[in-house]
């Protein structure tokens, strides 16, 4: 049994925790693909749980968030029930998603979390929308945009700094530089300084160590509090680095675009011993083995729920109900 | 009252503004009115409402969507037909996708107005295009009213849909006035409407069309009865209407001013001819194939569904219920 909420990241502990719920979370997610019980891979998140877990410690239950691709991270963070994102992940009716989302659009709007999202850097100007629309309502809740390097050299994302520095308005940019869009090395896609590029438009800049996980909530926490009392956007970027391929398929594939020693070196900043190195004598093992109670449960409920009933492949499509015509004529 | 289009959507912005303090605007000179519809709003509804944006589509297109996402039912003014290419992704990839991919957690009732779409005179290749056709294949409502009552009605409903809706106002329907005696009221989404019934021939004429079409069943009258059936809504497209009027016709033409390969004129005539009463082949009207409208007025009009191809598409397609005039000539030419 765990002695404290599983989603408060208030303290030390609970943050390791959190590192390493999903640090298992997608150990589980590899395996079940590995086995195919999950169609269509994941992108792990394995390295870069400073990052999520940081941020989101600095953030209120109010606030919002929008994530990504490598989205795992931050919606466990954020307080999903593991549970249900492993059903969602299987595609099970029990998902977040009702099992119409998958690992690339897991959502749960009921803690604030607008969406893992497919396209890169589109999550930024909705986080941007999701700031404005709380400051017409009158309501202090802060957006944060997770993304990566890659996503620096998305239009879309550099018009939204713009608008959000414009209007002043309560979002946090967070960059996870992990190196590499992909296979393509930031160093050769990112021109000038990810920082420099936020602070042309005159939004508070600073770089993190993404691998340790306090240094990202002190950063954080600043940009959330100046955010909050209507000093506008701030912008973190935080070096990291996943310890797997992008995509789970990449395993089958022998790409050779980051060397054995280059990912050996990341490996030893772990970001989960330093947080552990933290807590006193003996905790750390004991909230391991309550994680990895958790994760039990939540794999077997995952595998234990229904698959949706095809008849159901078009609900939701619409808001109001409205059902589109069938493919072929009756 | 003597309504124009351009006041009808004015009036349908500010009601929708007056009515629910949800509903915002974002656009591009819509502060000072530049397109019409906005004019004014800026001065009763404040800042905070009427959002000046800067020239970036994608990022306010998506802001838009994360303000619906988060409570607001934010409006988008777009100057020209040609700027929803540029948000395609944020319309169709992101705020039609939602609902589903969200498992029904999210609605995104965001509402995309076009105020002159399709030709402008002399406005050439990048400002005179008419994607509604594209919008209805995405499966996103698209509605293209004729008149300022319907432009009206239609865009207070649209406002209202919980999702994303695209709203065309044809330049080609902006100049046109109505006398208006009765109350404006919003207009269901997905109803077609009959301007004129007749019994031999339906006329499908999308938005502007719908005054050519009338022009053209009031010249072949009464010899040829045309009934004029104005869809309003593309996407949901009312079937059940179009079914009942070709039960009473049995003849169909569509007049349509999309390019012809996958065009909704395309998908009329198709479901027409899967599911409903043809005593003849149906014909449509439409731009040719891919069209780039060039710049000089004549070539311009040259590849836009016209009076004369409807008249000659409508007298074809009625030809074997004429009798056989004497010496085999056409007894209505």
């Amino acid at each position: 049994m765990t002695d404290h909420d599983p989603r408060d990241l208030g303290s030390p502990a609970g943050r390791y925790r959190m590192l390493r719920l999903i640090r298992g979370f997608e150990e589980l997610a590899l395996g079940l693909v590995r086995s195919g019980e999950i169609t269509g891979g994941v992108h792990p998140y394995i390295g870069q749980e400073a990052v999520a877990v940081g941020v989101c410690a600095a953030l209120r239950p109010r606030d919002r968030i929008t994530s990504t691709h490598r989205g795992h991270g931050h919606v466990l963070a954020k307080g999903a029930d593991p549970s249900r994102l492993l059903a969602e992940l299987l595609g099970r009716s029990t998902g977040l998603n009702r099992g119409r989302g998958g690992s690339m659009h897991a959502a749960d709007f009921s803690l604030g979390i607008l969406g893992a999202n497919g396209m890169v850097g589109a999550g930024g100007a909705i986080a941007v929308g999701a700031a404005w629309s709380a400051r017409q309502a009158g309501e202090d809740r802060v957006a944060v945009a997770f993304f990566g390097d890659g996503a620096l050299n998305q239009g879309v994302l550099l018009e939204s700094f713009n608008l959000a520095a414009m209007w002043r308005l309560p979002v946090l940019f967070v960059c996870e530089n992990n190196g590499y869009a992909t296979t393509l090395p930031a160093a050769t896609a990112v021109a000038g300084s990810a920082t420099g590029r936020a602070a042309a438009f005159g939004i508070p800049a600073a770089e993190v160590d993404g691998m340790d996980t306090e240094a990202v909530r002190t950063a954080a926490a600043e940009a959330v509090e100046r955010a909050s009392t209507g000093g506008g956007p701030g912008f973190l970027e935080c070096r990291t680095y996943r310890f797997e391929g992008h995509h789970t398929m990449e395993r089958l594939m022998k790409l050779r675009y980051r060397t054995p020693e280059e990912v050996a070196d990341w490996r030893g900043l772990d970001p989960l011993p330093r947080a552990a190195a933290l807590l006193p004598p003996g905790l750390a093992e004991r909230l391991d083995a309550s994680v990895e109670q958790q994760l039990r449960a939540a794999r077997e409920f995952a595998l234990a729920s229904e698959h949706p009933s095809p008849a159901g492949a078009s609900d939701h499509l619409y808001a109001d109900g409205l059902r589109p015509r069938a493919g072929s004529a009756a | 009252m003597r309504l124009s289009y351009t006041k009808a959507l004015n009036r349908a912005l500010t009601d929708a503004l007056a009515e629910d303090p949800a509903v915002c605007v974002f656009g591009e000179d819509i502060g000072a009115g530049l397109a019409g519809p906005t004019l004014n709003l800026l001065d009763r509804f404040g800042p905070g409402r009427i959002v000046d944006t800067p020239l970036s589509e994608q990022a306010f297109t998506s802001m838009a969507i994360g303000a619906a996402l988060t409570g607001r039912r934010p409006v988008i003014e777009f100057q020209i037909p040609s700027l929803l290419f540029l948000v395609f992704e944020q319309l169709v990839n992101q705020a039609h996708k939602f609902s589903l991919m969200t498992g029904g957690q999210a609605a995104v009732p965001l509402t995309c107005l076009v105020p002159g779409s399709g030709s402008r005179d002399g406005w050439a290749g990048q400002h005179s295009d008419h994607p509604y056709g594209l919008f209805a294949h995405a499966g996103v409502k698209t509605v293209v009213p004729a008149t300022p009552t319907d432009a009206y009605g239609l865009l207070r409903s649209a406002i209202a849909d919980p999702d994303p809706v695209v709203v065309f106002a044809p330049a080609a329907a902006l100049p046109v006035r109505e006398t208006v005696t009765w109350e404006l009221a919003p207009v269901p989404l997905g109803s077609a409407r009959i301007h004129r019934a007749g019994t031999d021939v339906t006329v499908v004429a999308v938005g502007h069309l719908v005054h050519d079409a009338l022009a053209v069943a009031a010249e072949l009258a009464p010899e040829v009865s045309v009934e004029v059936f104005d869809p309003r809504t593309l996407h949901p497209f009312d079937w059940t209407a179009l079914a009942a009027s070709l039960e009473r016709t049995g003849r169909l033409v569509v007049i349509d001013d999309s390019n012809r390969s996958c065009g909704i004129g395309a998908e009329v005539l198709a479901t027409a001819a899967e599911e409903m009463r043809l005593l003849v082949p149906p014909r449509r009207i439409t731009r040719p194939d891919g069209t780039v409208l060039p710049f000089a007025p004549a070539l311009d009009r040259a590849l836009q569904p016209g009076r004369d191809q409807l008249r000659d598409a409508v007298l074809d397609v009625v030809k074997h219920r004429l009798p056989v005039p004497p010496h085999g000539e056409d007894r209505i030419r």
